[in-house]
Protein backbone atom coordinates (compact mmCIF):
# COMPACT_ATOMS: atom_id res chain seq x y z
CA UNK A 1 0.00 0.00 0.00
CA UNK A 2 2.94 2.50 0.51
CA UNK A 3 4.36 1.77 -2.78
CA UNK A 4 1.37 2.23 -3.93
CA UNK A 5 1.27 5.95 -2.33
CA UNK A 6 4.40 6.52 -3.03
CA UNK A 7 4.08 6.46 -7.03
CA UNK A 8 0.51 7.80 -6.68
CA UNK A 9 2.49 11.03 -4.87
CA UNK A 10 5.24 11.11 -7.62
CA UNK A 11 3.57 11.12 -10.33
CA UNK A 12 0.89 13.58 -9.12
CA UNK A 13 3.76 16.10 -8.42
CA UNK A 14 4.60 15.81 -11.25
CA UNK A 15 1.43 16.84 -12.99
CA UNK A 16 0.25 19.31 -10.84
CA UNK A 17 4.27 21.10 -10.69
CA UNK A 18 2.93 22.14 -14.35
CA UNK A 19 0.16 24.24 -13.37
CA UNK A 20 2.45 26.04 -10.94
CA UNK A 21 1.30 29.32 -11.81
CA UNK A 22 -2.51 28.72 -11.72
CA UNK A 23 -1.75 27.26 -8.20
CA UNK A 24 -0.25 30.10 -7.24
CA UNK A 25 -2.91 32.03 -8.68
CA UNK A 26 -5.75 30.56 -6.72
CA UNK A 27 -3.29 30.72 -3.53
CA UNK A 28 -3.83 34.41 -3.52
CA UNK A 29 -7.25 33.69 -2.08
CA UNK A 30 -6.58 31.36 0.63
CA UNK A 31 -4.16 34.21 2.03
CA UNK A 32 -6.41 37.17 1.12
CA UNK A 33 -9.14 35.52 3.05
CA UNK A 34 -7.08 35.47 6.45
CA UNK A 35 -5.42 39.32 5.62
CA UNK A 36 -8.68 40.35 5.53
CA UNK A 37 -10.59 39.03 8.29
CA UNK A 38 -7.21 40.07 10.55
CA UNK A 39 -7.53 43.39 9.84
CA UNK A 40 -11.50 43.73 9.83
CA UNK A 41 -10.85 42.26 13.62
CA UNK A 42 -7.79 44.28 14.28
CA UNK A 43 -9.71 46.91 13.20
CA UNK A 44 -12.27 45.63 15.91
CA UNK A 45 -10.01 45.93 18.79
CA UNK A 46 -8.30 49.14 18.27
CA UNK A 47 -12.29 50.79 18.05
CA UNK A 48 -12.36 48.58 21.92
CA UNK A 49 -9.25 50.20 23.27
CA UNK A 50 -7.10 47.41 22.47
CA UNK A 51 -8.67 43.94 23.11
CA UNK A 52 -11.97 41.82 21.67
CA UNK A 53 -13.05 38.81 23.80
CA UNK A 54 -9.67 38.18 25.22
CA UNK A 55 -8.41 38.67 21.55
CA UNK A 56 -5.63 41.45 21.43
CA UNK A 57 -4.55 42.91 17.73
CA UNK A 58 -1.49 40.75 17.91
CA UNK A 59 -3.70 37.98 19.21
CA UNK A 60 -5.94 38.12 16.22
CA UNK A 61 -2.94 38.08 14.22
CA UNK A 62 -1.50 35.25 15.94
CA UNK A 63 -4.90 33.19 15.21
CA UNK A 64 -5.50 33.93 12.02
CA UNK A 65 -2.01 33.07 10.70
CA UNK A 66 -2.23 29.51 12.57
CA UNK A 67 -5.65 29.37 11.21
CA UNK A 68 -4.59 29.84 7.91
CA UNK A 69 -2.03 27.59 7.88
CA UNK A 70 -4.54 25.03 9.35
CA UNK A 71 -6.98 25.55 6.60
CA UNK A 72 -4.30 25.39 3.66
CA UNK A 73 -3.30 21.93 5.10
CA UNK A 74 -6.38 20.52 5.43
CA UNK A 75 -8.80 21.87 2.73
CA UNK A 76 -10.06 20.01 -0.08
CA UNK A 77 -11.56 20.39 -3.40
CA UNK A 78 -12.98 17.27 -3.95
CA UNK A 79 -16.59 18.37 -3.63
CA UNK A 80 -15.89 20.54 -6.85
CA UNK A 81 -14.27 18.35 -9.12
CA UNK A 82 -16.38 14.76 -8.60
CA UNK A 83 -19.19 16.39 -10.31
CA UNK A 84 -16.77 16.99 -13.45
CA UNK A 85 -15.69 13.35 -12.74
CA UNK A 86 -19.59 12.03 -13.09
CA UNK A 87 -20.50 14.13 -15.62
CA UNK A 88 -17.91 13.54 -17.81
CA UNK A 89 -17.43 9.75 -16.87
CA UNK A 90 -13.63 9.97 -16.54
CA UNK A 91 -14.89 8.33 -13.16
CA UNK A 92 -14.96 5.05 -15.45
CA UNK A 93 -11.58 4.39 -15.88
CA UNK A 94 -10.66 4.81 -12.35
CA UNK A 95 -13.03 2.15 -11.40
CA UNK A 96 -11.47 -0.21 -13.61
CA UNK A 97 -8.30 -0.05 -11.51
CA UNK A 98 -8.13 -2.27 -8.39
CA UNK A 99 -7.71 0.33 -5.73
CA UNK A 100 -9.99 2.24 -4.48
CA UNK A 101 -10.08 5.88 -5.77
CA UNK A 102 -9.96 7.51 -2.75
CA UNK A 103 -6.30 6.47 -1.82
CA UNK A 104 -5.05 8.17 -5.08
CA UNK A 105 -7.15 11.30 -4.36
CA UNK A 106 -5.64 11.23 -1.09
CA UNK A 107 -2.31 11.44 -2.48
CA UNK A 108 -3.28 14.30 -4.59
CA UNK A 109 -4.46 16.20 -1.83
CA UNK A 110 -1.08 15.68 0.14
CA UNK A 111 0.65 16.19 -3.07
CA UNK A 112 -0.48 19.55 -3.04
CA UNK A 113 0.26 20.76 -0.02
CA UNK A 114 3.69 19.49 -0.44
CA UNK A 115 3.93 21.86 -3.59
CA UNK A 116 1.71 25.09 -2.12
CA UNK A 117 4.27 24.70 1.50
CA UNK A 118 6.42 27.02 -0.96
CA UNK A 119 4.04 29.73 -1.08
CA UNK A 120 2.15 29.36 2.30
CA UNK A 121 5.35 29.35 4.88
CA UNK A 122 6.81 32.35 3.11
CA UNK A 123 3.34 34.12 2.91
CA UNK A 124 2.93 33.15 6.91
CA UNK A 125 6.26 34.71 7.58
CA UNK A 126 4.93 38.04 5.56
CA UNK A 127 2.39 38.26 7.59
CA UNK A 128 4.24 37.59 10.85
CA UNK A 129 6.44 40.31 9.66
CA UNK A 130 3.49 42.84 8.80
CA UNK A 131 1.34 42.39 11.90
CA UNK A 132 3.39 41.41 15.08
CA UNK A 133 1.72 38.44 16.84
CA UNK A 134 1.99 37.45 20.09
CA UNK A 135 2.54 33.71 20.31
CA UNK A 136 1.84 32.14 23.71
CA UNK A 137 2.86 28.15 22.81
CA UNK A 138 5.18 25.49 23.77
CA UNK A 139 6.95 22.48 22.55
CA UNK A 140 4.64 20.32 24.31
CA UNK A 141 1.43 21.97 22.81
CA UNK A 142 3.12 22.14 18.99
CA UNK A 143 3.36 18.29 19.97
CA UNK A 144 -0.14 17.76 20.49
CA UNK A 145 -1.18 20.06 17.78
CA UNK A 146 0.49 18.27 15.28
CA UNK A 147 -1.40 14.97 16.45
CA UNK A 148 -4.42 16.87 15.92
CA UNK A 149 -3.46 17.95 12.54
CA UNK A 150 -3.25 14.50 11.04
CA UNK A 151 -6.61 13.70 12.73
CA UNK A 152 -8.30 16.96 11.33
CA UNK A 153 -6.45 16.39 7.66
CA UNK A 154 -8.08 13.15 7.71
CA UNK A 155 -11.69 13.86 8.75
CA UNK A 156 -12.01 16.44 6.83
CA UNK A 157 -10.67 14.62 3.89
CA UNK A 158 -12.78 11.88 4.46
CA UNK A 159 -15.55 14.08 5.03
CA UNK A 160 -15.79 16.06 1.99
CA UNK A 161 -14.56 12.89 -0.13
CA UNK A 162 -18.01 11.43 1.53
CA UNK A 163 -19.76 14.63 0.77
CA UNK A 164 -18.49 14.72 -2.98
CA UNK A 165 -20.32 11.20 -3.27
CA UNK A 166 -23.97 13.51 -3.30
CA UNK A 167 -22.81 14.11 -7.32
CA UNK A 168 -23.62 10.17 -7.73
CA UNK A 169 -27.45 10.91 -7.05
CA UNK A 170 -27.37 15.15 -8.67
CA UNK A 171 -24.89 16.54 -11.04
CA UNK A 172 -26.43 19.92 -9.88
CA UNK A 173 -24.89 20.07 -6.47
CA UNK A 174 -23.30 23.59 -6.58
CA UNK A 175 -26.01 25.23 -4.20
CA UNK A 176 -24.98 21.81 -1.51
CA UNK A 177 -21.44 22.76 -1.90
CA UNK A 178 -22.18 26.60 -1.53
CA UNK A 179 -24.16 25.66 1.70
CA UNK A 180 -21.08 23.41 3.05
CA UNK A 181 -18.44 26.14 2.42
CA UNK A 182 -20.96 28.91 3.71
CA UNK A 183 -21.08 27.34 7.28
CA UNK A 184 -17.32 26.23 7.02
CA UNK A 185 -16.97 30.08 6.69
CA UNK A 186 -18.24 30.63 10.21
CA UNK A 187 -18.01 27.19 11.97
CA UNK A 188 -14.36 26.51 11.12
CA UNK A 189 -13.81 29.86 12.36
CA UNK A 190 -12.61 31.97 9.59
CA UNK A 191 -15.17 34.83 10.11
CA UNK A 192 -14.09 34.88 13.41
CA UNK A 193 -12.36 32.78 16.09
CA UNK A 194 -14.97 30.30 17.37
CA UNK A 195 -15.47 32.14 20.74
CA UNK A 196 -16.29 35.38 19.59
CA UNK A 197 -19.29 33.77 17.49
CA UNK A 198 -22.96 34.38 19.58
CA UNK A 199 -23.69 31.52 21.84
CA UNK A 200 -25.89 29.37 19.61
CA UNK A 201 -23.34 29.43 16.77
CA UNK A 202 -20.52 28.08 18.95
CA UNK A 203 -22.62 25.60 20.41
CA UNK A 204 -23.61 24.63 16.61
CA UNK A 205 -19.92 24.53 15.62
CA UNK A 206 -19.09 22.10 18.60
CA UNK A 207 -21.75 19.43 16.98
CA UNK A 208 -20.91 19.94 13.42
CA UNK A 209 -17.19 18.55 12.48
CA UNK A 210 -16.06 22.07 11.00
CA UNK A 211 -14.82 23.05 14.00
CA UNK A 212 -12.62 20.12 14.78
CA UNK A 213 -11.27 20.48 11.52
CA UNK A 214 -9.75 23.54 11.49
CA UNK A 215 -10.46 25.62 14.54
CA UNK A 216 -9.08 23.06 16.94
CA UNK A 217 -5.49 22.24 16.49
CA UNK A 218 -4.90 26.25 15.93
CA UNK A 219 -6.90 26.79 19.52
CA UNK A 220 -4.75 24.20 20.69
CA UNK A 221 -1.42 25.79 19.22
CA UNK A 222 -2.01 28.91 20.36
CA UNK A 223 -2.86 27.60 24.03
CA UNK A 224 -6.23 28.52 24.50
CA UNK A 225 -7.73 25.63 25.18
CA UNK A 226 -7.27 23.77 28.77
CA UNK A 227 -6.39 20.13 29.02
CA UNK A 228 -9.59 18.93 29.56
CA UNK A 229 -11.04 20.63 26.56
CA UNK A 230 -7.87 19.07 24.38
CA UNK A 231 -8.41 15.85 25.68
CA UNK A 232 -12.42 16.26 24.72
CA UNK A 233 -11.47 17.56 21.18
CA UNK A 234 -9.15 14.18 20.21
CA UNK A 235 -12.28 12.15 21.16
CA UNK A 236 -14.88 14.21 18.80
CA UNK A 237 -12.20 14.15 16.06
CA UNK A 238 -11.61 10.46 16.64
CA UNK A 239 -15.47 10.33 16.55
CA UNK A 240 -15.85 12.10 13.28
CA UNK A 241 -12.53 10.04 12.21
CA UNK A 242 -15.14 7.15 12.72
CA UNK A 243 -18.13 8.30 11.42
CA UNK A 244 -16.42 9.46 8.23
CA UNK A 245 -14.96 5.92 7.65
CA UNK A 246 -18.13 4.30 7.87
CA UNK A 247 -20.20 6.62 6.12
CA UNK A 248 -17.78 7.02 2.87
CA UNK A 249 -18.00 3.09 2.78
CA UNK A 250 -21.82 3.15 2.74
CA UNK A 251 -22.30 6.08 0.31
CA UNK A 252 -19.48 4.86 -1.67
CA UNK A 253 -21.28 1.31 -2.06
CA UNK A 254 -24.17 2.52 -2.74
CA UNK A 255 -22.85 5.56 -5.08
CA UNK A 256 -21.56 3.22 -6.97
CA UNK A 257 -24.03 1.18 -7.91
CA UNK A 258 -26.56 4.13 -9.03
CA UNK A 259 -23.93 5.09 -11.47
CA UNK A 260 -23.68 4.51 -14.87
CA UNK A 261 -21.21 6.06 -17.20
CA UNK A 262 -22.74 8.73 -19.65
CA UNK A 263 -23.64 7.30 -22.79
CA UNK A 264 -24.50 3.93 -21.17
CA UNK B 1 -29.29 55.04 -30.81
CA UNK B 2 -28.00 52.26 -33.10
CA UNK B 3 -26.11 51.14 -30.03
CA UNK B 4 -28.80 50.88 -27.56
CA UNK B 5 -31.06 48.91 -30.12
CA UNK B 6 -27.81 46.65 -30.53
CA UNK B 7 -27.20 46.70 -26.55
CA UNK B 8 -31.35 45.41 -26.42
CA UNK B 9 -30.60 43.08 -29.41
CA UNK B 10 -27.61 41.37 -27.46
CA UNK B 11 -29.81 41.29 -24.09
CA UNK B 12 -32.92 39.34 -26.10
CA UNK B 13 -30.35 37.20 -27.07
CA UNK B 14 -29.20 36.41 -23.51
CA UNK B 15 -33.17 36.04 -22.28
CA UNK B 16 -33.54 33.42 -25.13
CA UNK B 17 -30.47 31.64 -24.26
CA UNK B 18 -30.97 31.18 -20.79
CA UNK B 19 -35.47 30.61 -21.10
CA UNK B 20 -33.88 26.99 -22.17
CA UNK B 21 -32.45 26.85 -18.77
CA UNK B 22 -34.89 27.53 -16.74
CA UNK B 23 -34.05 25.93 -13.37
CA UNK B 24 -31.04 27.87 -13.75
CA UNK B 25 -33.16 30.82 -12.21
CA UNK B 26 -33.66 28.84 -9.07
CA UNK B 27 -30.20 28.14 -8.38
CA UNK B 28 -29.52 32.01 -8.90
CA UNK B 29 -32.01 33.40 -6.47
CA UNK B 30 -30.81 30.33 -3.74
CA UNK B 31 -26.98 30.84 -4.64
CA UNK B 32 -27.74 34.90 -4.01
CA UNK B 33 -29.63 34.74 -0.99
CA UNK B 34 -27.24 32.30 0.50
CA UNK B 35 -23.85 35.35 -0.14
CA UNK B 36 -25.97 37.54 0.78
CA UNK B 37 -27.07 36.11 4.31
CA UNK B 38 -23.84 34.64 5.04
CA UNK B 39 -22.54 38.07 4.31
CA UNK B 40 -25.08 39.61 6.36
CA UNK B 41 -24.11 37.22 9.23
CA UNK B 42 -20.62 38.56 8.90
CA UNK B 43 -21.88 41.48 9.75
CA UNK B 44 -23.71 40.51 12.93
CA UNK B 45 -21.26 39.05 13.92
CA UNK B 46 -18.51 41.81 14.12
CA UNK B 47 -20.96 44.18 14.73
CA UNK B 48 -21.86 42.23 18.05
CA UNK B 49 -18.67 43.04 19.28
CA UNK B 50 -18.60 46.84 18.10
CA UNK B 51 -20.25 50.12 16.66
CA UNK B 52 -17.98 50.80 14.55
CA UNK B 53 -15.79 49.73 12.19
CA UNK B 54 -12.68 52.37 11.30
CA UNK B 55 -15.28 55.42 11.30
CA UNK B 56 -18.41 53.08 9.40
CA UNK B 57 -21.53 52.28 11.19
CA UNK B 58 -22.98 48.57 10.71
CA UNK B 59 -25.59 50.61 8.42
CA UNK B 60 -22.90 52.28 6.36
CA UNK B 61 -20.93 49.09 5.93
CA UNK B 62 -24.73 47.35 4.85
CA UNK B 63 -24.66 50.19 2.18
CA UNK B 64 -21.02 49.13 1.12
CA UNK B 65 -22.61 45.44 1.04
CA UNK B 66 -25.22 46.31 -1.14
CA UNK B 67 -23.21 48.43 -4.09
CA UNK B 68 -20.89 45.60 -3.69
CA UNK B 69 -23.64 42.90 -4.61
CA UNK B 70 -24.73 45.54 -7.07
CA UNK B 71 -21.21 45.86 -8.86
CA UNK B 72 -20.59 42.03 -8.50
CA UNK B 73 -24.16 41.65 -10.37
CA UNK B 74 -23.13 44.19 -13.13
CA UNK B 75 -19.53 42.48 -13.45
CA UNK B 76 -20.93 38.96 -13.99
CA UNK B 77 -24.39 40.12 -15.80
CA UNK B 78 -22.21 41.53 -18.62
CA UNK B 79 -18.06 41.93 -18.51
CA UNK B 80 -17.19 38.84 -17.31
CA UNK B 81 -19.01 36.97 -19.52
CA UNK B 82 -18.10 39.08 -22.63
CA UNK B 83 -14.68 39.45 -21.61
CA UNK B 84 -14.32 35.13 -21.36
CA UNK B 85 -15.57 34.83 -24.86
CA UNK B 86 -13.47 37.23 -26.39
CA UNK B 87 -10.12 35.47 -25.14
CA UNK B 88 -11.73 32.35 -26.19
CA UNK B 89 -12.55 33.80 -29.81
CA UNK B 90 -8.97 35.00 -29.56
CA UNK B 91 -8.06 31.58 -29.14
CA UNK B 92 -9.91 30.15 -31.52
CA UNK B 93 -9.71 32.77 -34.43
CA UNK B 94 -13.66 33.22 -34.57
CA UNK B 95 -12.78 36.93 -33.51
CA UNK B 96 -13.05 36.91 -37.51
CA UNK B 97 -16.60 37.04 -37.20
CA UNK B 98 -16.74 40.06 -34.50
CA UNK B 99 -14.45 42.02 -36.88
CA UNK B 100 -16.10 41.71 -39.97
CA UNK B 101 -18.97 43.22 -38.49
CA UNK B 102 -19.95 47.49 -39.61
CA UNK B 103 -19.85 48.26 -35.71
CA UNK B 104 -17.17 48.81 -33.63
CA UNK B 105 -15.54 45.53 -32.42
CA UNK B 106 -14.62 47.02 -29.01
CA UNK B 107 -18.68 47.77 -28.45
CA UNK B 108 -19.34 44.31 -29.68
CA UNK B 109 -17.12 42.19 -28.01
CA UNK B 110 -18.08 44.21 -24.64
CA UNK B 111 -21.50 42.89 -24.98
CA UNK B 112 -21.03 40.51 -26.86
CA UNK B 113 -22.54 37.55 -23.71
CA UNK B 114 -25.25 38.55 -21.41
CA UNK B 115 -26.03 36.39 -18.41
CA UNK B 116 -29.21 37.71 -17.60
CA UNK B 117 -29.66 35.73 -14.34
CA UNK B 118 -26.88 37.86 -12.47
CA UNK B 119 -30.06 40.68 -12.70
CA UNK B 120 -30.94 39.25 -9.91
CA UNK B 121 -27.94 40.03 -7.83
CA UNK B 122 -28.33 43.27 -8.94
CA UNK B 123 -31.56 43.86 -7.60
CA UNK B 124 -30.89 41.84 -4.31
CA UNK B 125 -27.95 44.24 -3.51
CA UNK B 126 -29.72 47.50 -4.95
CA UNK B 127 -32.33 46.20 -2.25
CA UNK B 128 -29.43 46.14 0.55
CA UNK B 129 -28.67 49.53 -0.77
CA UNK B 130 -32.06 50.80 -0.34
CA UNK B 131 -32.78 48.96 2.77
CA UNK B 132 -29.30 50.56 4.46
CA UNK B 133 -30.46 53.83 3.77
CA UNK B 134 -33.91 53.57 5.26
CA UNK B 135 -31.91 52.42 8.43
CA UNK B 136 -29.43 55.54 8.53
CA UNK B 137 -32.67 57.70 8.49
CA UNK B 138 -30.68 60.93 6.97
CA UNK B 139 -32.21 62.33 3.76
CA UNK B 140 -30.19 61.73 0.49
CA UNK B 141 -30.66 64.78 -1.05
CA UNK B 142 -30.38 65.58 -4.69
CA UNK B 143 -26.65 65.77 -4.89
CA UNK B 144 -25.84 63.36 -3.21
CA UNK B 145 -27.65 60.87 -5.31
CA UNK B 146 -26.21 62.56 -8.57
CA UNK B 147 -22.45 62.01 -7.05
CA UNK B 148 -23.45 58.45 -5.73
CA UNK B 149 -25.00 57.88 -9.56
CA UNK B 150 -21.51 59.56 -10.83
CA UNK B 151 -19.04 58.27 -9.07
CA UNK B 152 -21.01 54.45 -9.51
CA UNK B 153 -20.96 55.17 -13.05
CA UNK B 154 -17.12 55.98 -12.75
CA UNK B 155 -16.88 53.01 -10.61
CA UNK B 156 -18.20 50.86 -13.44
CA UNK B 157 -16.01 52.39 -15.99
CA UNK B 158 -12.69 51.72 -14.36
CA UNK B 159 -13.15 48.41 -13.91
CA UNK B 160 -14.63 47.54 -17.26
CA UNK B 161 -11.66 48.91 -18.99
CA UNK B 162 -9.24 46.51 -16.21
CA UNK B 163 -10.83 43.64 -17.61
CA UNK B 164 -11.17 44.92 -20.98
CA UNK B 165 -7.21 45.45 -20.62
CA UNK B 166 -6.68 42.25 -18.84
CA UNK B 167 -8.85 40.55 -21.56
CA UNK B 168 -6.77 42.33 -24.53
CA UNK B 169 -3.92 40.52 -22.85
CA UNK B 170 -5.19 37.17 -24.79
CA UNK B 171 -3.30 38.97 -28.40
CA UNK B 172 -0.30 38.21 -26.46
CA UNK B 173 -0.77 35.45 -24.04
CA UNK B 174 -2.76 32.26 -25.35
CA UNK B 175 -3.49 30.89 -21.96
CA UNK B 176 -4.58 33.94 -18.96
CA UNK B 177 -7.85 33.06 -17.90
CA UNK B 178 -6.20 32.27 -14.16
CA UNK B 179 -5.84 36.26 -14.27
CA UNK B 180 -10.13 36.31 -13.73
CA UNK B 181 -9.86 34.00 -10.66
CA UNK B 182 -7.16 37.00 -9.26
CA UNK B 183 -10.28 39.38 -9.75
CA UNK B 184 -12.73 37.27 -7.96
CA UNK B 185 -10.56 37.09 -4.92
CA UNK B 186 -9.07 40.49 -4.57
CA UNK B 187 -12.95 41.34 -5.63
CA UNK B 188 -13.98 39.82 -1.48
CA UNK B 189 -11.62 42.52 0.11
CA UNK B 190 -14.29 44.88 -1.45
CA UNK B 191 -16.63 44.33 0.74
CA UNK B 192 -15.04 46.00 3.47
CA UNK B 193 -14.06 49.84 3.39
CA UNK B 194 -11.08 50.34 1.89
CA UNK B 195 -9.69 52.67 4.30
CA UNK B 196 -9.57 49.91 7.09
CA UNK B 197 -6.17 48.32 5.17
CA UNK B 198 -2.83 48.66 5.56
CA UNK B 199 -1.29 50.37 3.39
CA UNK B 200 -0.22 47.79 0.86
CA UNK B 201 -3.30 46.17 0.53
CA UNK B 202 -4.77 49.83 -0.04
CA UNK B 203 -2.55 50.22 -2.84
CA UNK B 204 -3.41 47.14 -4.12
CA UNK B 205 -6.74 47.60 -4.31
CA UNK B 206 -6.77 50.98 -5.31
CA UNK B 207 -4.04 51.43 -8.48
CA UNK B 208 -3.63 47.53 -9.71
CA UNK B 209 -6.83 45.82 -8.99
CA UNK B 210 -9.10 48.78 -8.90
CA UNK B 211 -11.93 47.87 -6.99
CA UNK B 212 -11.70 50.76 -4.63
CA UNK B 213 -13.28 53.00 -6.97
CA UNK B 214 -16.48 50.86 -8.41
CA UNK B 215 -16.97 50.00 -4.48
CA UNK B 216 -16.07 51.63 -1.10
CA UNK B 217 -16.05 55.12 -3.24
CA UNK B 218 -19.63 55.22 -4.25
CA UNK B 219 -20.45 54.00 -0.36
CA UNK B 220 -18.77 57.30 0.21
CA UNK B 221 -20.54 59.37 -1.72
CA UNK B 222 -24.01 58.32 -0.11
CA UNK B 223 -22.57 58.53 3.25
CA UNK B 224 -21.30 61.93 3.20
CA UNK B 225 -17.81 60.80 3.09
CA UNK B 226 -16.90 61.97 -0.49
CA UNK B 227 -15.24 65.27 -1.46
CA UNK B 228 -15.37 67.34 -4.36
CA UNK B 229 -11.79 66.92 -4.55
CA UNK B 230 -11.98 63.18 -4.27
CA UNK B 231 -15.24 63.05 -6.90
CA UNK B 232 -13.38 65.35 -10.00
CA UNK B 233 -10.09 63.11 -9.18
CA UNK B 234 -12.25 60.01 -9.68
CA UNK B 235 -14.30 61.22 -13.17
CA UNK B 236 -10.62 61.88 -14.34
CA UNK B 237 -9.35 58.49 -13.31
CA UNK B 238 -12.49 57.12 -15.29
CA UNK B 239 -12.10 58.85 -18.54
CA UNK B 240 -8.36 58.32 -18.36
CA UNK B 241 -8.92 54.11 -18.13
CA UNK B 242 -11.29 54.66 -20.55
CA UNK B 243 -9.09 56.27 -22.98
CA UNK B 244 -5.90 53.79 -22.43
CA UNK B 245 -7.65 50.75 -22.50
CA UNK B 246 -9.12 51.08 -25.74
CA UNK B 247 -6.04 52.40 -26.79
CA UNK B 248 -4.35 49.36 -25.33
CA UNK B 249 -6.98 47.39 -27.12
CA UNK B 250 -6.73 49.09 -30.62
CA UNK B 251 -2.64 48.13 -30.30
CA UNK B 252 -3.93 44.38 -29.43
CA UNK B 253 -6.04 44.47 -32.09
CA UNK B 254 -3.33 45.05 -34.78
CA UNK B 255 -1.21 41.85 -33.29
CA UNK B 256 -4.17 40.12 -33.91
CA UNK B 257 -4.12 37.63 -36.81
CA UNK B 258 -6.67 35.34 -37.28
CA UNK B 259 -6.81 31.64 -36.83
CA UNK B 260 -5.06 30.01 -39.99
CA UNK B 261 -3.20 33.43 -40.82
Amino acid sequence: MLSIYWSYLTTSLAWQFQYRVAMAIYMAGRLLEPTVYLVVWTTVAEARGGSVGGYTASGFAAYYIVLMLVNQFTFTWIMHEYQYRIRSGTLSAVLLKPVHPIHSDLADNFGYKILTSVIIFPAAAFLYWLFDPVFTSSLILFGVFLGSMVLAYLLRFLIEWTLALVSFWTTRNESFNQMYFMLGLFLSGRIAPLDLLPEWLQTTAGWMPFKWAVAFPAEIVLGRLTQQEINEGFVVQLFWLGFGLVIHRIVWWRGIRKYSAVGA
Amino acid sequence: MHRLSLLYTYFKLGVLNELAYRTNFYFQILSSLMALGSAIAGLYVIFHHTETLGTWEAKDILALLGIYQMVQGLIRLVVQPSMERLMEDVREGTLDYTLTKPEDAQFLISISQIRIWKLIDILLGLGILLLAMVRRGTEVGYDDALAFTLVLACGGAIIYSFWLMLATLSFWFIRIENIFVLFETMYQAGRWPIGIYPFWLKFILTFIVPIAFAITVPAEALTDRLTTDALGLDVMIAVAMLAVSRLFWRIGLRNYSGASA
